[in-house]
């Protein structure tokens, strides 16, 4: 075997450049080019409840209804809505102009089948579907809702902001075994998915739907008008801050969806350059008690760790900076329509020596506990720190086990005993905007091993209140029974809250239109 | 020479086997689980049952081994848990941009590198030796990242010379495919050309003191000719090893890099894939990156072949 030795390095040197793969076209007109929150790995906001996900879901979907910045649900694909006097039947009639993007318009047997499938995986969607007699399309525009029981939360629950939310879709996609992932994105809503230029892990590209409608009302939150005002909108994932911040700074992107706390200061000291605080209800850091195990199976020890919980601490440590964090101790978002302070005293004052009384009551026994620690998410990991000392503060034995998400997501989900791999106690946060009811506030079931969320809580005066929540429309006694769902949280130690945090935006100059919500939009952005 | 490409060609398929055991049992073996991500929040333990179910994750490991492995004959990696895309598209999305750096990388890499080392070992112990040993441990002792940061800042930030992160194609454009390449490159090419630039002196000086080149001095020959058409060829052996080498170590580890400057390679891919769990992309590109290894291996062979005609197979 011969070489000719210029043949062989003229051809390594010449391999770079022939061995690139086609690329598309460079975009024309105005584009905003953005770092997403997260990388977009999976495109069916229904089959999963990333939060990504969801906001993929809000470029590409429309929704009968949507919360407005008071977090009231108003019509959005909806024109008009009937309910009977016995609050049982709801007619709705889908508005003109609604049109799926390959070109169908769209109906409301579609309608029909992506309720159902939102129906069969998310909290709320369940509890609707669980008192739905029936749910059928009458004509082309027009379905209707037919209850069981007079639930009270049918226009928050098909109005919900945040994962899952209940998007449209065409029924042929619709009918997708909700389990399994929609095999195409076909939306209504006002962009386009180009699933030819998605890069996983990299750049995910969304393109005008001309055809879109947008309704006349100015946009608020997730309701109203949703302009599109940029024929291109480019998600450019960068996972490094350093290099995101970087980015912005030199203006290879516009917006930065969510800026490190430390980065801030930075970014904002930056002429031309915004950082701004969108979401005004934040995210609520939570500490999850396992309910099934010593020593956390004694409402007495679950709430002397609430006692101990000093929310400043925790919120120093996993945010640092004051200006984008809070002391609120309302398991309802302060700021929402539902924060009160019920139940508050059964906790107060928060020192060590109050709950030192507390877990002495409980007749703690020094039972280790297992403390799960997510070392790849810097908030709760810095929770975790705090969580362990106060523990130990007040006399608690305490092992922290480092680990990633994912392995925690699979731990929570076992019940066995801590040395069969369970666990006691683990934190993870949620936005404002899953919390603002206490159906949606998963972790206030008190549902047991069957339909509570992790770590098991049993409490059937729990549940009756959150049933009463649920068949309720009034405000007032809306409010009334937060107060009451509240005070029995704390009361059963349900979990504690440790603090409220805001993740700001950094923005460039040209860049005008950002909706204040507890959820990103892209539509009513411009550059 | 082709019976020797096809026996090495023949082993690799233990190696790939063994190889995916291994991988296939350690995914298996250790924490985690694709299908409590997948289920989120509001999932029950009945859901969380069926999306393992439909992943094939309830059935016994043996037969989800022999599942995969009758797949893998037939070139299908599997389709990713998470984005759904065949793993093959993935790697493709992937592979571009890692190559490109890295062949970028080790290109920059030798052309100042084996220079420097051979002047090195031809200046031995005078200060132009100091100088490029001096240089050779700057580039070994700095780490990428802040190697990386540094860059960025002049001349990204200060300079405005060249874009912060971002990959673009040569199909793109050479110039703007330089432009992109040039700061991740840069940053990565400081400890291989420190590696290189080391091994290649000390071959050259090993070479150096051997009798043939005391004989083409005594021939007249002129100094740079002895450097290089004597010494620097004879000495291209364990220069090439460690070039060869250093490119697969670059197409399977170059993360960091691909962090700081925003590549989407394949370094990011696996990262990505290990944190959610992603098995069918974990095991393909492991299965991928041996293959390389093997592959990289076999072509240093037969490049000895080319520099050194006393080697043959």
């Amino acid at each position: 075997m011969k070489f000719s030795r210029r043949a062989f390095v003229g051809g390594a040197l010449a391999a770079p450049f022939v061995a690139s793969l086609p690329r598309s076209a460079s975009a024309a007109g105005s584009v905003l080019r953005v770092i997403p929150h997260a990388d977009l790995k999976n495109i069916d906001p229904i089959w999963t409840t990333a939060y990504i996900t969801r906001n993929h879901g809000y470029m590409v979907y429309d929704t009968l209804f949507a919360m407005d910045e008071t977090l009231t649900p108003r019509p959005q694909m909806v024109e008009t809505y009937n309910v009977s006097d016995d609050k049982l039947t709801w007619t709705f009639t889908l508005r003109d102009g609604l049109a799926w993007h390959d070109g169908p318009p769209v109906t409301a047997e579609d309608c029909v089948a992506s309720l159902k499938r939102w129906g069969k995986r998310d909290g709320m969607g369940q509890k609707l579907m669980q008192y739905t007699a029936s749910l059928e399309a009458v004509d082309a525009k027009t379905f209707v809702l037919k209850l069981e029981k007079p639930f009270g939360l049918v226009l928050d629950a098909i109005g919900k902001i945040s994962s899952n939310v209940p998007f449209m879709m065409p029924k042929r996609l619709a009918e997708t075994d909700p389990f399994k992932q929609v095999p195409e994105v076909i939306g209504s809503g006002p962009f386009k998915f180009l699933k030819d230029e998605w890069v996983p892990g990299s750049k995910v590209v969304y393109a005008k739907n001309e055809a879109y409608v947008p309704r006349k009302e100015p946009a608020s939150a997730a309701s109203g008008g949703k302009v599109a005002k940029v024929d291109r909108v480019e998600w450019l994932y960068i996972p490094d801050p350093t290099t995101a911040m970087n980015a912005l700074i030199s203006g290879e992107v516009d917006y930065y969806e969510q800026v490190p706390g430390d980065l801030a200061p930075i970014i904002g000291q930056t002429p031309g350059i915004t950082v701004e605080v969108l979401d005004p209800l934040g995210s609520q850091g939570m500490l999850r008690f396992n309910h099934l195990l010593k020593p956390f199976d004694k409402p007495e020890i679950r709430r002397a760790v609430i006692t101990a919980v000093q929310q400043e601490k925790f919120l120093q440590a996993g945010v640092g900076n004051p200006d984008f964090y809070k002391v609120c101790e309302s398991y309802f978002p302060c700021g929402s329509p539902l924060e009160n302070d019920a139940g508050l005293d059964m906790i107060r004052p928060h020192t060590i020596e109050a709950a030192k009384k507390l877990l002495a009551e409980g007749g703690y026994d020094g039972t280790k506990v297992v403390l799960m620690q997510p070392t790849d998410i810097p908030i709760t990991s810095a929770f975790s720190l705090v969580a362990a000392e106060t523990m130990r503060s007040m006399g608690m034995e305490v092992e922290i086990q480092a680990m990633d998400w994912s392995t925690l997501t699979s731990r929570r989900a076992k019940k066995d005993p801590v040395e069969n791999g369970g666990w006691n106690v683990f934190h993870t946060w949620w936005i404002g905007g899953d919390l603002v009811n206490p159906i949606a506030a998963v972790g206030l079931s008190g549902g047991g091993t069957e339909k509570a969320w992790f770590g098991w809580p049993t409490d059937a005066k729990m549940e009756e209140l959150r049933d009463k929540f649920a068949f309720t429309s009034d405000p007032a006694a809306q409010k009334d029974l937060a107060k009451q769902i509240q005070k029995r949280a704390i009361e059963i130690g349900t979990h504690a809250n440790v603090g409220t945090f805001f993740v700001p935006c950094g923005y460039r100059e040209n860049v005008k239109g950002m909706i204040k919500s507890p959820v990103q939009f892209f539509w009513n952005m411009s550059v | 020479m082709w019976m020797f490409i096809g026996r090495r060609a023949v082993a690799t398929i233990p190696v790939m086997l063994v190889v995916a055991f291994v991988v296939f049992m350690i995914l298996r073996l250790s924490p985690g689980d694709p299908a409590t991500v997948i289920a989120g929040d509001y999932a029950s333990p009945a859901d969380i049952a069926r999306i393992r179910a439909q992943l094939g994750l309830d059935q016994p490991v043996a037969l989800q081994f022999v599942s995969w492995i009758g797949r893998l004959v037939q070139g299908d990696l599997g389709i990713s848990i998470f984005s759904n895309l065949p793993v093959t598209t993935l790697i493709g999305q992937r592979l571009e941009p890692t190559l490109m750096l890295s062949l970028t990388t080790v290109v920059f890499s030798v052309l100042v590198a084996v220079p420097l080392g051979a002047v090195a070992a031809w200046k031995s112990g005078t200060w132009i030796d100091r100088t490029v040993m001096v240089v050779a441990v700057l580039g070994f002792s700095v780490p990428v990242f802040v190697l990386g940061y540094f860059l960025v800042y002049g001349f990204s930030l200060e300079l405005k010379w060249l874009p912060v992160q971002g990959y673009k194609s040569p199909a793109d454009g050479i110039g703007l495919f330089f432009r992109h390449i040039a700061l991740p490159a840069g940053a990565l090419s400081a400890f291989y050309i420190a590696l290189v630039a080391r091994i290649t002196r000390a071959s050259v000086l090993e070479v150096l003191e051997e009798d043939y080149i005391r004989t083409a001095r005594a021939k007249g020959q002129v100094e740079s000719k002895v450097l290089l058409v004597h010494a620097l060829r004879n000495a291209s052996v364990p220069i090439v090893t460690v070039i060869g080498l250093g490119i697969a170590a670059l197409i399977g580890g170059v993360v960091i890099t691909e962090s700081v400057f925003n590549i989407p390679g394949l370094g990011r891919l696996v990262v990505d894939a290990i944190l959610k769990r992603d098995y069918p992309i974990i095991q393909g590109l492991i299965l991928f990156f041996s293959f390389l290894y093997i592959l990289l291996n076999l072509l240093i062979d037969i490049v000895y072949t080319v520099l050194d005609p006393r080697i043959r197979y």
